[in-house]
């Protein structure tokens, strides 16, 4: 057996890098997916910000905000909006009522997922305040009424993609925490 | 041998190639066909797995067929043994699963790159074997373990009934949640071990190219198949791994709590397709680009003459495996997408028509004003352009963001997947099969059998996918067994365009066993002056190991 020339290794090793490097970046993806939907509000990804960063400018564009509440199969919660549909002014700072309701006899820990449709309104629908933020815990039948602060930015009037959008739908999803993942 | 592999750079020799008088000794059976670590040895390994995994997945597609001939449910229930719908429904989604899976990366991948790539490049290199020969062992005989697991994977839960019925796609959430018990799971570990077989193979044909060419042969004198087999070795590269990294999460997601698909603990479902298509399109060129390069071979030979713009041939293979990799989402365009990405995507897909129109038309410019014969690899090679050209046209439809909001699953979809693969890369593969066949093997094929399989088989690929258009505009889904009465007739048409391409199969395997055994011993260049490359000087079959003195290339 004659050892292996050094002119191979250095192919080898250059071209054995590639792989390495497209597997970290497959790994990657998850955190880079996840900064670019947040960042570009892709996909109907929503926005946050504190009540103080949020601008005060209202406009006169009125528009639909409508409300959708789900449940994952077998949760065992009622969950809805009290109103499935308002009529906001871009630019004005809303609150939204949700209310959730634990139709079982144990306790049950929740986390909602969220999204908005149309998906290009998503990097101007932001959030100040939202029980989505958080995990809920409802005790056996026990009934809650749950807040979202939100407003539209009216950056979005100015945006030829979304300025003629005339209504957003919000939707929510309680999934269950499981037990071990509580908190996480 | 390990000798000749290591040293043979050294030697610097004439174009007579004297063998030493052990340069045809052959090791006894069990080392020599299990313990391989020679290119050619591994190359027929290949070609013979890839057959077998053929015959199974074609058989596959067969019983699709057969179910589809008639609106309704005639044999599921019956060949799932059961009574039950849903488990008969769920060997429908096992049925389009394997067929999917075997021929991508059981049949084409091994055949097209572990069979010519490996008999083929390092002769035409004028290289004695492979850079690792022992590592293209291990590339082989991790391929039986993944067939293994895959074939296995149908005895086990699925969750509604035996098998994997995920699709090749292996979309979350269906693969995850959907899909308790362990056939994905074994279907996920078939992919890696597939996978890692295949990076192996592709760093070794990378390092064997850039460091084993005979003096003289230049990157600019490569014969084109050589040109397809580097470019594709650098997409395998690039893309697999990324491949890995998806089923790794849904293995973890399946198996360990994590959410990165699950949208309850914070992931996105949507992710997976983007990491599946990432790799997906880069593999549909991987399985198409050696085939380019058998064609060149063949168009090139049988016109006697070089093919036209060989430079752009190959630069066209490179801008189709970098532009490849930019266009993933167009397979995702109903995922809800905004315009503009949607433009995007449109327009990145149908830039790569431009290298593929300069592939098809050098083709057609080589075999203008030469001295044709119509031998059975012309025909598959001219089959070949033909088909790949229809696919193409479907393709450049089905680029559009809008159109195919209207035809996303249906079977037009299916109809321009199988013009490109099943006519495009499977008659490439048969035009190299009989192109090399005498090579390989030292007996030639028989021409009148060749002849009958290619224009049965061309007829009846075309009777069975031509009508699929027409099912796919007119609403047709894929993946569905079941169809409403107004698509009985193209479906019944397509059925019997199975069967007639399942005849063409059986004068392929006539020939292939006749000639093996019985066919014609042939000289070294038996194609004459056309064939130009290195294999040609070369005995039929090649010495176990050639070029013990290296070729010079002027």
């Amino acid at each position: 057996m004659v050892a292996v020339q050094p002119r191979y290794n250095r192919t080898v090793i250059a071209v054995a890098l590639l792989p390495l490097a497209m597997l970290m970046l497959g790994f990657a993806a998850v955190p880079l997916y996840r900064a670019f939907c947040q960042s570009t509000g892709f996909g109907g990804t929503t926005q946050r910000a504190s009540a103080l960063s949020a601008p005060v400018s209202v406009t006169g564009k009125l528009m639909n905000v409508r409300f959708d509440a789900n449940v994952a199969p077998g949760m065992g919660w009622t969950f809805r909006p009290e109103k499935n549909v308002v009529k906001i002014a871009v630019g004005a700072r809303n609150m939204a009522w949700f209310e959730a309701i634990n139709n079982t006899d144990h306790v049950i820990t929740g986390n909602a997922t969220f999204n908005v449709t149309p998906g290009q309104s998503g990097q101007y629908f932001t959030k100040i305040q939202c029980f989505c933020f958080t995990e809920q815990t409802l005790k056996p039948g026990e009934r809650v009424r749950m807040p979202v602060i939100f407003y539209v930015d009216p950056k979005l009037i100015d945006d030829p993609d979304t300025r003629d959008i005339s209504e957003i739908t919000l939707s929510y999803t309680f999934f269950p925490v499981a037990a071990g993942k509580a908190s996480s | 041998m390990t000798d000749t592999t290591a040293n043979a750079l050294h030697f610097q020799g004439d174009h007579a190639h004297e063998h030493h008088h052990d340069a045809d000794h052959k090791p006894a059976f069990f080392q020599r066909w299990f313990m391989s670590t020679n290119h050619k040895d591994i190359g027929t390994l290949y070609l013979i797995f890839a057959i077998f995994a053929g015959i199974i997945g074609g058989a596959i597609s067969g019983l699709m067929r057969l179910e589809l001939a008639e609106p309704g449910i005639q044999y599921l229930p019956l060949w799932a043994g059961t009574t039950n719908l849903d488990t008969a429904l769920h060997m429908w989604n096992v049925l389009i699963t394997a067929h999917g899976l075997i021929m991508v990366f059981f049949m084409v991948m091994p055949a097209i790159i572990g069979g010519f790539g490996n008999w083929f490049v390092p002769i035409m290199i004028g290289a004695p074997d492979m850079a690792f020969p022992r590592m293209n062992n291990v590339s082989f005989w991790l391929m039986i373990p993944a067939f293994t697991l895959l074939l296995g994977s149908t005895f086990v839960s699925g969750g509604t009934g035996n098998g994997a019925g995920t699709g090749w796609t292996v979309y979350a959430p269906l693969s995850t949640s959907g899909s308790p018990g362990p056939a994905v799971d074994m279907a996920i570990l078939s992919l890696h071990l597939a996978g890692a077989s295949s990076i192996l193979g592709a760093i070794n044909f990378i390092t064997t190219i850039f460091n084993m060419r005979a003096p003289g042969m230049t990157l600019h004198k490569m014969p084109l198949f050589v040109w397809s087999v580097l470019v594709t070795a650098f997409l395998l590269l690039l893309a697999l791994p990324v491949l890995a990294a998806a089923i790794t999460m849904l293995l973890t997601d399946r198996n360990f709590g994590t959410t990165f698909y699950d949208a309850s603990g914070g992931g996105d479902p949507e992710l997976y397709q983007h990491l599946f298509w990432f790799f997906g399109h880069p593999e549909v060129y991987i399985m198409i680009l050696p085939g380019f390069g058998i064609v060149s071979q063949v168009i090139s030979t049988f016109s006697k003459k070089p093919v036209f713009g060989y430079l752009g041939m190959a630069y066209a293979m490179v801008a189709i495996g970098v532009v490849g990799f930019v266009v993933w989402a167009h397979h995702m365009y109903t995922t809800g997408m905004s315009v503009n990405t949607k433009m995007y995507f449109t327009a990145a897909t149908m830039v790569i028509a431009v290298p593929t129109g300069i592939k098809i038309f050098s083709w057609i410019a080589t075999m203008w004003g030469g001295s044709l014969s119509f031998k059975t690899p012309m025909l598959w090679a001219m089959g070949f352009i033909f088909m790949f050209t229809v696919g193409g046209v479907t393709g450049v439809v089905l680029s559009n963001g809008g159109i195919d909001d209207v035809v996303q699953d249906t079977y037009y979809v299916v109809a321009h997947l199988h013009y490109v693969l099943s006519l495009g890369a499977v008659f490439s593969l048969f035009a190299g099969f009989y192109y090399w066949f005498g090579k390989m093997t030292g007996r030639q094929y028989n021409e009148l059998l060749g002849q009958l399989h290619f224009w049965i088989f061309f007829v009846g690929v075309n009777v069975m996918f031509f009508p699929m258009h027409f099912l796919g505009l007119e609403g047709m889904p894929r993946r569905i067994p079941d169809y409403p009465d107004a698509f009985a007739y193209w479906n019944h048409i397509a059925t019997n365009g199975y069967f007639m391409m399942a005849v063409g199969m059986v004068i392929f395997f006539i020939n292939v066993f006749w000639s093996m055994f019985a066919g014609p011993k042939v000289e070294g260049n038996y194609w004459g002056e056309g064939a130009t490359t290195l294999e040609w000087t070369l005995s039929s079959p090649p010495p176990y190991h050639q070029f013990e003195t290296l070729p010079r290339i002027d």
